[in-house]
């Protein structure tokens, strides 16, 4: 099982990510043969085995319906690389 | 060729609960921007969410309400895209193991009963909000961001606006019962989605649909499925196919168009959220919600017809909010008199809220002030015409009704001394109408109590002013 460059720009296209052409050409090789080497698990037999549905043998952590203070509006502005009127300023959004 | 409507329906419901889904922000509405915040709904790197257990409540109410099965394992997952009202660039919600599946809900219209299949309801969380406000920029407001919501999966079951819309107020009227959710549509608190396709009449594939989003009252529901059959019926019988497409409704404008994204193709990467454990639910607990659960409009409505022998009309009108319900339930109790009750909250209240816009959630009469109105009538203290006009005061003015008809003085006039001589004064003026009675015309006396009535601005007990007048015109006869 190999990847395909259509395969990398895609991913790299939902990730947001940007390569160049070579790049491209060679992360397909390079997780191409991630992938290929993940493949060997499929030689096993797992018909018998139900699925995991989560790694942590957990369940039902929970917290109480109640309300705690937060941050400030200044606090939760503070590391934003720009804002304005309170809010988180970005890149303007076409609708 | 005749063709058919294909509609099935997502509707996003916010949970009522104090704080957030995976945060202990509150959930409050309409506050100062990114107020509401911390660094789990900030989506800050590091931090760990913890599911609110109200929101496993709340979630397993709607969906018994809702006739599905509880899951008695789900789990959360990750649902991926970039969008700037989603800091954390996912979604939490839930793809393979919702917490409930297979409901149904019957509506009912023009008189033909049917059942809409709900898939799923899953839990999910709230994304934030985009102001368009600056001049180079957009601006975002976190605070909605980890709200909860369960969002309602429909079949494609209704082949109607009208289905669409009964079906619709029908599950806003159960959630609204049940206590979770205020279901406020001007609040957002519930959001309509809306798959639309057109098949030819008895075919058995569906049609290529779209989809039209965010649809917040029953109006434009209607209206948009109305513009967007439509639409669809147009382009097949050009002979152009139906792009499956997401279209934003256009409530000011009538019409939908066509949002083409970017990610078209919807590639939501959805994986296991590894940061919260699943929800395992037994027996007992879904047992114990079961019991937790209020009755519901359909209950309500056949008790009504059996405890208080109320017309099915009157039941249904009364039980179609839990609102309304509550205020007539607590009146009765008070009064127990449950179809003049039922006559005065369907047809003098409407009109009331409406004159000064206000919803039955914002009624300014109390059930103790209805119930001191309708016996003020009964016992003839009023007329059932001044009844009204109090009403009206009461809504206006917020005082008791038995204050304002002092005040007002609108008590009858049952003192017969006092109408004897308004009466002797009336009859001895109208020599006319004793002629007509000599003459055996009835309707005279008609004539002379309707004189009494307006002498006495609408005061005089009816049947009392009746009484002397036939006292009276016996003597001229
Ligand atoms: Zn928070």
């Amino acid at each position: 099982m190999s990847l395909t460059r259509e395969d990398v720009s895609y991913v790299a296209d939902l990730a947001r990510l940007e390569f160049s052409d070579a790049e491209v050409l060679s992360l397909a090789e390079d997780l191409g043969a991630v992938l290929d080497y993940a493949e060997t698990l499929n030689k096993l037999d797992t018909s018998a085995v139900k699925p995991t549905e989560h790694v942590l043998p957990v369940q039902n952590v929970f917290r109480e319906d109640e309300i705690k203070p937060g941050l400030s509006n200044e606090e939760a502005l503070s590391n934003a690389p720009d804002s304005e009127a309170g809010c988180f300023k970005v890149p303007p959004v076409l609708e | 060729m005749e063709y058919e409507i294909v509609i099935g329906m997502e509707i996003h419901v916010e949970l009522q609960t104090k704080s957030k889904i995976f945060c202990s922000c509150p959930t409050e509405f309409g506050q100062d921007e990114n107020t509401h915040v911390c660094p789990i709904c900030l989506g800050m790197p590091g931090v760990l969410p913890v599911l609110n257990e109200k929101v496993v409540e709340y979630a397993t109410m709607a969906g018994l309400a809702l006739n599905c099965e509880i899951a008695h394992f789900s789990k959360m997952d990750r649902k991926n895209y970039f969008y700037p009202d989603l800091p954390k660039a996912y979604q939490t919600s839930q793809f393979d193991l919702p917490i409930c599946t297979g409901g149904l809900v019957e509506i009912e219209v023009d008189g033909v009963k049917k059942d809409i299949g709900i898939t799923r309801i899953h839990i999910e969380e709230d994304a934030g909000k985009l102001l368009h406000e600056s001049a180079d920029g957009s601006l975002v407001d976190v605070n909605r961001c980890g709200v909860p919501l369960i969002e309602i999966v429909t079949e494609p079951d209704m082949r109607s606006a009208e289905e669409a819309r009964v079906f619709a107020e029908k599950v806003r009227n159960i959630l609204e019962y049940t206590g979770v959710s205020d279901c406020k549509m001007q609040e957002g608190s519930m959001r309509f989605d809306v798959n639309l396709s057109i098949m030819e009449k008895g075919a058995k594939e569906y049609g290529t649909r779209t989809e039209m989003k965010n649809l917040n009252s029953f109006r434009s529901l209607v209206r948009a499925v109305a513009y967007e059959s439509k639409r669809q019926i147009i382009e097949l019988k050009k002979g152009h196919r139906i792009i499956q497409e997401t279209r934003k409704w256009d409530d000011t404008k009538g019409v939908s168009s066509s949002l083409r994204s970017k990610e078209e193709a919807h590639d939501y990467r959805y994986f296991p959220e590894p940061d919260l454990v699943p929800i395992v639910l037994d027996e007992a607990y879904i047992e114990a919600m079961k019991k937790a659960l209020p009755e519901l409009p359909e209950a309500k409505k056949t008790r009504y017809i059996e405890e208080y022998q109320l017309p099915e009309y009157d039941a249904g009108v009364l039980t179609a909010s839990g609102v309304t319900a509550r205020f007539f339930e607590e009146t009765v109790a008070l009064y127990n008199e449950p179809k003049q009750i039922s006559n005065w909250l369907m047809v003098e209240v409407p009109p009331l809220l409406k004159e000064l816009e206000l919803s039955m959630e914002e009624i300014p009469l109390k059930p103790t002030q209805l119930a001191e109105l309708l016996e003020l009538v009964k016992d003839g203290t009023i007329s059932g015409s001044i009844g009204k006009k109090v009403l009206s005061d009461v809504f206006k003015t917020g005082q008791n009704p038995k204050v304002i008809v002092e005040k007002e003085g609108l008590a009858q006039m049952s003192d017969t001394g006092e109408l004897e001589g308004i009466i002797e004064e009336i009859v001895k003026n109208q020599p006319k109408s004793i002629e007509d009675i000599k003459a055996g015309n009835e309707k005279a006396y008609g004539f002379l109590t309707g004189q009494v009535m307006k002498a006495t601005k609408g005061q005089a007990n009816p049947q009392v002013a009746n009484e002397i007048i036939r006292k009276v015109v016996a003597k001229y006869l």
